[in-house]
């Protein structure tokens, strides 16, 4: 099977500081690919280097098409969700509208209308508090909410940045129960930056490592788990 | 007591005018965090497309509205051609440009249509069912083109996609982009908007002070007063203010310093309200759980 997103080289720049030096990487379709990696590896600057939000090098295509040269927003359009680190919510909108411009991009209103209530139906949290402002939500609903709002851009591909992060661990055994679904469900390939790799490596099926911006290493997820030197660093048994 | 009463509806008419400017100086605060002190220059020169249009022999009405399209435009065109280069440039790069922009469609009016003062029609009959002994019909039709403008930009902004699309991009580009909102343009758009409502405030001032080039001069500065009053990210808040700002001009005006020192009132309530509490009256305070 053709991968959905292949990056080959891929280098990206903070300024004229290189954080990634030439990542190759894959994510098949319908596949939960994992991130791994300790702080400043550059896992989140790869997603940002995917949706185009830090100035990039090499070659990269999604579903058979080129993305270099192409903005934020039009990489967005092609399919790609993107649940930034922080989470990016609208604080100051209510999560309906929150909902309603990941829909931005959508022509087809009836599959809109449908989407609003399966997303309900991962999330009843948020159907309670659809009227709210965004930012009076607590911070596990934020996370719910940005999950929420990139899948009703009826995304192909859902780039996850620590979905874990600051959450209490019933909080995220419920996020990443409803990530497994959604993947299961809606055949939504992921990619997924985690620094907990045990959680992350249960739920994915494919794991690359970075370190200082270049990949170590890479294989099935059951393969990285089994690795003695991944075990020892990032595991920690 | 009717000489009081005169001065406050006289001053909630002027008001709707601030009321207007402090929409449009509103319209490009949210989006840009940056004063535009070329709005009320803007305005003046839509207005003398008005007139233009007028003297050519349209109707009051199509000239109003083909006024605004062309003013919708020339805020957009604006924005991509001028201020667009400045995007990343400091602060003061902004009001450099901003203060530019004034002096060159200052100049250019003068040029255009020389400085000699014009009389600029009112859309309002000067004897109607709808004038009072306290407001003349233009200052009551007045009022209400600044309100029926209100509901429209508010509805614009709450029931429409792109509306809320255009919230969005104020609040939080990143995640705007990523939901596929192109940034750029609605920033253009807000300044179309924005030159639109100048355009009001101008056309409607024009019957009262007159047509020239430094009319919008002072009415900026008393639509800054009332936006800052109301609450600069705020349109509701700065369009009160904008009325607020009215009347407290004319019984200051009237009462307590007399015509000669009425902007002073302006400044007085700009260097009070920054002081006191800058997020105006009805300014945001926003809630957020950490």
């Amino acid at each position: 099977m053709p991968a959905l997103l292949e990056a080959l080289g891929l280098k990206a720049y903070y300024g004229p500081i290189p954080v990634l030096h030439g990542v190759d990487l894959e994510v098949e379709a319908g596949g939960i690919t994992a991130l791994l990696g300790a702080n400043g590896a550059g896992k989140t600057t790869l997603l940002r280097a995917i949706c185009a939000m830090v100035r990039r090098e090499g070659k990269i295509r999604f579903a058979e098409r080129a993305l270099e040269g192409l903005g934020t927003e039009d990489v967005v359009r092609l399919g790609i969700a993107h649940v930034p680190d922080g989470r990016g919510t609208f604080a100051h909108l209510t999560v309906e509208e929150n909902l309603r411009l990941g829909a931005y991009t959508r022509a087809d209103r009836p599959r809109v209308a449908q989407d609003f209530e399966r997303v309900y139906g991962y999330f009843p949290r948020l159907r309670e508090r659809r009227r709210q402002q965004a930012g009076t939500l607590s911070g596990g609903e934020q996370q719910m909410l940005a999950i929420a709002r990139a899948l009703m851009l009826a995304p192909k591909l859902l780039l996850l940045d620590e979905p874990s992060f600051g959450l209490a661990p019933l909080v995220v055994k419920d996020i990443f129960g409803i990530l497994r679904a959604i993947n299961r469900d809606e055949r939504v390939s992921m990619l997924i930056v985690e620094q907990n790799a045990t959680l992350a490596l249960g739920l994915a099926d494919r794991a690359y490592l970075l370190e200082t911006g270049r990949a170590v290493m890479s294989g099935s997820a059951a393969a990285i788990r089994g690795d003695e030197a991944v075990r020892r660093s990032y595991l920690g048994y | 007591m009717t000489a009081l009463l005169h001065q406050i509806f006289s001053g909630l008419a002027t008001g709707g005018i601030y009321a207007s400017v402090a929409l449009a100086l509103v319209l490009i605060y949210q989006a840009t965090h940056l004063v535009n002190f070329a709005q009320g220059e803007m305005a003046m020169f839509a207005t003398y497309i008005a007139w233009a249009l007028v003297q050519a022999g349209l109707p009051y009405w199509p000239a109003f509205l083909l006024t605004l399209a062309i003013a919708f435009a020339g805020g957009v065109v604006i924005e991509r051609v001028i201020i667009r280069p400045f995007d990343k440039a400091p602060v003061l790069a902004s009001v450099c440009v901003f203060i530019g922009l004034l002096s060159i469609f200052n100049s250019l009016a003068g040029f255009i249509f020389t400085y000699t003062i014009k009389s600029f029609p009112s859309p309002f009959a000067e004897k109607a069912w709808y004038g009072t002994r306290f407001m003349s019909p233009h200052e009551v039709g007045e009022i209400a083109v600044t309100l029926a403008m209100l509901v429209l930009v508010y509805a614009f902004f709450r029931f429409t996609p792109l509306g809320l699309a255009m919230r969005a991009a104020a609040q939080n580009p990143v995640s705007s982009r990523l939901v596929g909102i192109r940034v750029g343009w609605m920033l253009a758009l807000g300044w179309g908007l924005a030159a639109a409502a100048g355009a009001v405030a101008g056309m409607m001032a024009a019957p009262i002070v007159y047509l020239e080039p430094n009319m919008m001069g002072g009415i900026l500065l008393y639509g800054f007063a009332g936006a800052l009053l109301g609450g600069i990210d705020n349109p509701w808040g700065a369009v009160l203010g904008g009325f607020i700002v009215g009347v407290l001009e004319n019984l200051a005006g009237g009462y307590v310093v007399g015509p000669d020192l009425k902007l002073t009132a302006a400044l007085i309530i700009i260097v009070g309200v920054l002081v006191v509490r800058p997020s105006g009256l009805f300014g945001y305070r926003i809630v957020t759980r950490v």
